[in-house]
């Protein structure tokens, strides 16, 4: 492991990137419960949180990207700072001893001080989709004729904006289960749920899954 | 009758469909699964709210804890799903269901329900209702769980009598679990729902309904209430335990946000004070504390247990705690540096108050600092018995605003019959001085929350005679403090006068109001504690169609030889000192608090043989010589004799 040099700011800082699953029955909680649920378990496991300054000081715990209430996340990303230097493996089997059922750790790295923030780069997602038994047949005309279209035109809180090219990916890979890619755009985002709705399918009736973040530069 | 899994299949499809489904899916941190098959009774924990309200209830999360503690029980918990989620169940044949292992409410032996307060009474029906279970206890059979209900409201148990098998009165710790191995004993058996309602009436502190029959004068008022057979207690003494027990030091963390998000721990219970409009304060004396070790011990196991970030340190009158300094600098010391923010709300007006609060907060000043002084002025105060001078208001004041606070939150109470608008233009005088106290100090920074609550007079008080203020009364003296109080410093709270003509009907209502709540929620009453869902025509109606009069329960000062519909239920408390306690209040008189002398208010000659094999400062009652003759629990019902006893005089 490398030496990591002392932050800039005035109060030291490890900063520590923590891949976890969101599932079961933390699959029912939208992005702030999630960030309590976090802030539980690190107190749990007595860390040295670092603190964001200011009038109301919060821990310094920053998301990848926010998950819909209702999704399952299998590689979330987060990361953390610590006011004191800590062994990653360490770091990871303390994490996972206090996590709230439906948090899973999977994977916790440290990062260099100077690293860039952590959502710096996201450009998409993958998602795995499992509808409920559908004609295979039909889900294939369904999703080949959405690929051929040049544009699909929506609307987002009131903004007009085209899901077609959002989309990189979408496959059948058995079954009801779909795979696909979406574009995390600047300003706009594809959303699984609507690619559903695009194929016709109502997405309370689907299990969604992000199952990967995609950075800039990974495949 | 489905099982659990058809119930998570059903439930599954629901979830993306309503808002926050998190309430319905349980799996949080801490929750107890035991398994269902081997574990011969069954407890269902049932609060009549939504989750989010239901969940930091500490009296149920301690019950939770105690009943999943024996080997042969298990408890799982119950809320009122939301009315989204409730139209839903009924769409698809979904019924309510525990969080743990999804069994339908119907599926327990044992439905613990919560009555904490009285607007919450047509939730149970939805309970009951949305669970499989009849909503009659006349209608249910042998087979159905046994439905049973404790809480503050149930020390009047009539108008929920048609719909409760029995009530616990008083402190569920031990009487919760006596009950359920008498529902355990009776399940091997193979006994009746008869046999078993006699046994539990035989328990103390139980009070089954259904072999008590009541009877009304021409006039409406009640003649007597009467037991239906012999061998069943003419009066059901309330329980109480000698120490509280050890408090809870794993409990649940939600994964949502309720309306508490902390560790809660009573620290004392039970109130020396004797506020006379105070419910709280005659039913859950004597006055029992914890030790600073104990409260200490278990704030650190649950804050390593929970996470959470927040302490709040509960009892009806913190200030009054024996060793509140000890205790607020023993957590400060120990939590306040990890960042715990430690609450300790109902404080005294007093200058040691805002000593305690500095101790706890050291230099964070969030949120503002509560006082309640209830009454303005001199007269009322003596009225309620609340003697908190103006002078020592506003040197609290002073010295609140003067150490950082900014916002002081100051509880007032209107409504009582003997209330002029003299009393209330007092109240208004009385904010105004407090604000300038803060002006003086803070200048334009300072500010001044007034909640004002109306008066309701509740059984088991001083007041449970005394007739409400009208709803136009209320209204009139809400506007006059409105006008009063018109600027930016000053923020006004109040409740809706019809929202409290409700609680004030279900809270000295008789057995017929059961046909009332019926009928109200049959005609879609639900939820009445939330504003938005309040009808109050609906009860209007329900009333009406009862035959009954609503001012009959509120507007009627009732005489002291009036059999009260509750009387039958002992709350230790003696009517011959509640009867005194009101001709006091007429006379202006004053009673101290009796830590410092004893009024003899009939609850240590009832609890006279727990007190005497529980000595020590543990209570707050004076201590008893050991028992000389087997003492019962209706010890008291002979008030002549209660007043004699020489174990209620003072120490030296």
């Amino acid at each position: 492991m490398s030496e990591r040099g002392a932050p800039s700011a005035s109060a030291a800082l490890w900063r520590y990137r923590v891949r976890f699953a969101k599932e079961g029955p933390l699959r029912w909680v939208g992005h702030l419960d999630l960030q309590r649920v976090w802030l539980h378990t690190l107190r749990r496991a007595e860390l040295p949180l670092a603190f964001n300054t200011g009038f109301h000081p919060r821990p310094r715990l920053v998301f990848a990207a926010s998950l819909p209430l209702g999704f399952i996340g299998k590689a979330e990303l987060l990361e953390l700072g610590l006011t004191e230097e800590r062994d990653a493996a360490g770091l990871h089997a303390g994490l996972h001893r206090c996590a709230a059922p439906g948090l899973r750790i999977d994977e916790v790295v440290a990062v260099d001080a100077d690293a860039p923030a952590l959502g710096r780069g996201l450009r998409a997602f993958d998602y795995a989709v499992t509808l409920e038994a559908q004609g295979d047949a039909e889900l294939d005309g369904r999703i080949a004729a959405l690929l051929a279209a040049t544009s699909l035109p929506r609307e987002r809180r009131r903004r007009p904006y085209d899901l077609r090219p959002l989309i990189e990916r979408l496959t059948r890979v058995g079954g009801g289960a779909l795979t696909m890619r979406l574009s995390a755009g600047e300003g706009t985002t594809g959303r699984p749920d609507e690619v559903l709705r695009a194929l016709g399918y109502e997405p309370a009736d689907a299990t969604i899954e992000r199952t990967a973040l995609c950075f800039e530069g990974q495949r | 009758m489905l099982s659990p899994a058809e119930i998570d299949a059903r439930l599954l499809r629901l979830l993306p469909r309503v808002e926050k489904p998190a309430r319905y899916v349980g799996g949080e941190l801490n929750q107890v699964v035991k398994p269902w098959e081997q574990i011969p009774l069954r407890v269902a924990l049932a609060f009549p709210d939504v989750y989010e309200i239901g969940m930091p209830n500490l009296g149920l999360a301690a019950l939770y804890e105690l009943v999943n503690q024996q080997p042969e029980m298990l408890a799982e918990r119950v809320y009122v799903p939301w009315t989204d989620m409730q139209a839903l169940m009924r769409a698809h044949d979904l019924p309510l269901f525990s969080l743990e292992t999804r069994h339908a409410l119907r599926d327990f032996d044992l439905v613990g329900i919560s009555l904490p307060y009285e607007s919450i009474y047509t939730n149970v029906l939805t309970l009951l209702a949305l669970g499989g279970i009849p909503l009659l206890a006349s209608a249910r059979v042998d087979g159905d769980p046994l439905v049973l209900a404790g809480g503050h409201a149930t020390f009047n148990p009539e108008p929920m009598a048609d719909f409760i098998d029995a009530f616990v009165i008083g402190d569920g710790e031990e009487a919760l679990i006596e009950v359920a191995h008498t529902v355990l004993t009776a399940k091997r058996a193979g006994a009746t729902r008869a046999t078993l309602l006699r046994a539990l009436a035989a328990l103390d502190g139980i009070y089954v309904p259904a072999l008590y029959d009541v009877s009304y004068h021409a006039d409406g008022r009640v003649a007597a209430v009467s037991p239906r057979a012999a061998g069943i207690p003419a009066q059901v003494c309330k329980r109480v335990v000698a120490t509280l027990p050890p408090p809870l030091t794993r409990p649940l963390v939600p994964n949502l946000d309720t309306v508490h998000n902390r560790v809660a721990v009573e620290i004392m219970r039970g109130c020396t004070r004797g506020c006379r409009f105070c419910h709280a304060g005659m039913v859950t004396r004597p006055v029992r504390e914890r030790t600073v070790e104990e409260i200490v011990g278990a704030i650190d196991a649950a804050l390593g247990a929970t996470g959470f970030g927040e302490v709040g340190l509960l009892s009806l009158s913190s200030s009054d705690y024996s060793h509140a300094l000890e205790l607020v600098r023993a957590v400060a010391a120990r939590f306040g540096s990890r960042g715990v923010n430690i609450s300790l709300p109902s404080l005294r007006i007093e200058s040691f108050s805002v000593e305690l609060m500095q101790a706890l907060a050291g230099n964070s000043r969030r949120g503002g600092f509560t006082l309640a002084p209830e009454a303005a002025s001199e007269r009322m105060r003596a009225i309620i018995n609340k003697p908190v001078s103006t002078a020592q208001l506003l040197e609290t004041a002073r010295e609140i605003y003067s150490r950082g606070w900014h916002t002081i939150k100051l509880y007032f109470m209107i409504g009582h019959p003997e209330e002029t608008l003299a009393d209330v233009e007092a109240i208004a005088a009385l904010c105004q001085a407090v604000l300038a106290e803060g002006r003086q100090v803070l200048g334009a920074r300072a500010k001044l929350h007034a909640g004002i609550s109306t008066f309701v007079p509740k059984p088991h008080t001083p007041f449970q005679w005394v007739a409400c203020d009208s709803i136009e009364q209320i209204a009139a003296k809400q506007q006059l403090l409105r006008q009063r109080l018109r600027q930016r410093a000053i923020k006004l709270s109040w409740s809706d006068p019809r929202e409290t003509m409700l609680e004030a009907w279900l809270a000295r209502g008789d057995r017929r109001l059961g046909a009332v709540i019926l009928a109200a929620w049959q005609a879609g009453a639900s939820f009445d504690a939330w504003r938005e869902h309040f009808r109050f025509e609906l009860w209007e109606q329900a009333f009406d169609g009862a035959g009954l009069d609503p001012a009959f329960y509120t507007h009627r000062p009732r005489a002291l030889e009036e059999r009260l519909p509750w009387e039958h239920i002992d709350a230790g408390v003696s009517q011959r000192f509640l009867r005194e306690d009101r001709a006091w209040s007429a006379e202006g008189r004053l009673r101290d608090d009796c830590r410092e002398r004893c009024f003899a208010c009939g609850v240590l000659p009832t609890f006279k043989a727990l007190r005497a094999a529980h000595p020590g400062p543990g209570w707050k009652c004076p201590e008893v010589g050991p028992p000389a003759t087997a003492t019962t629990k209706n010890a008291a019902t002979a008030p002549a004799a209660a007043a004699a006893m020489t174990a209620a005089e003072p120490r030296a």
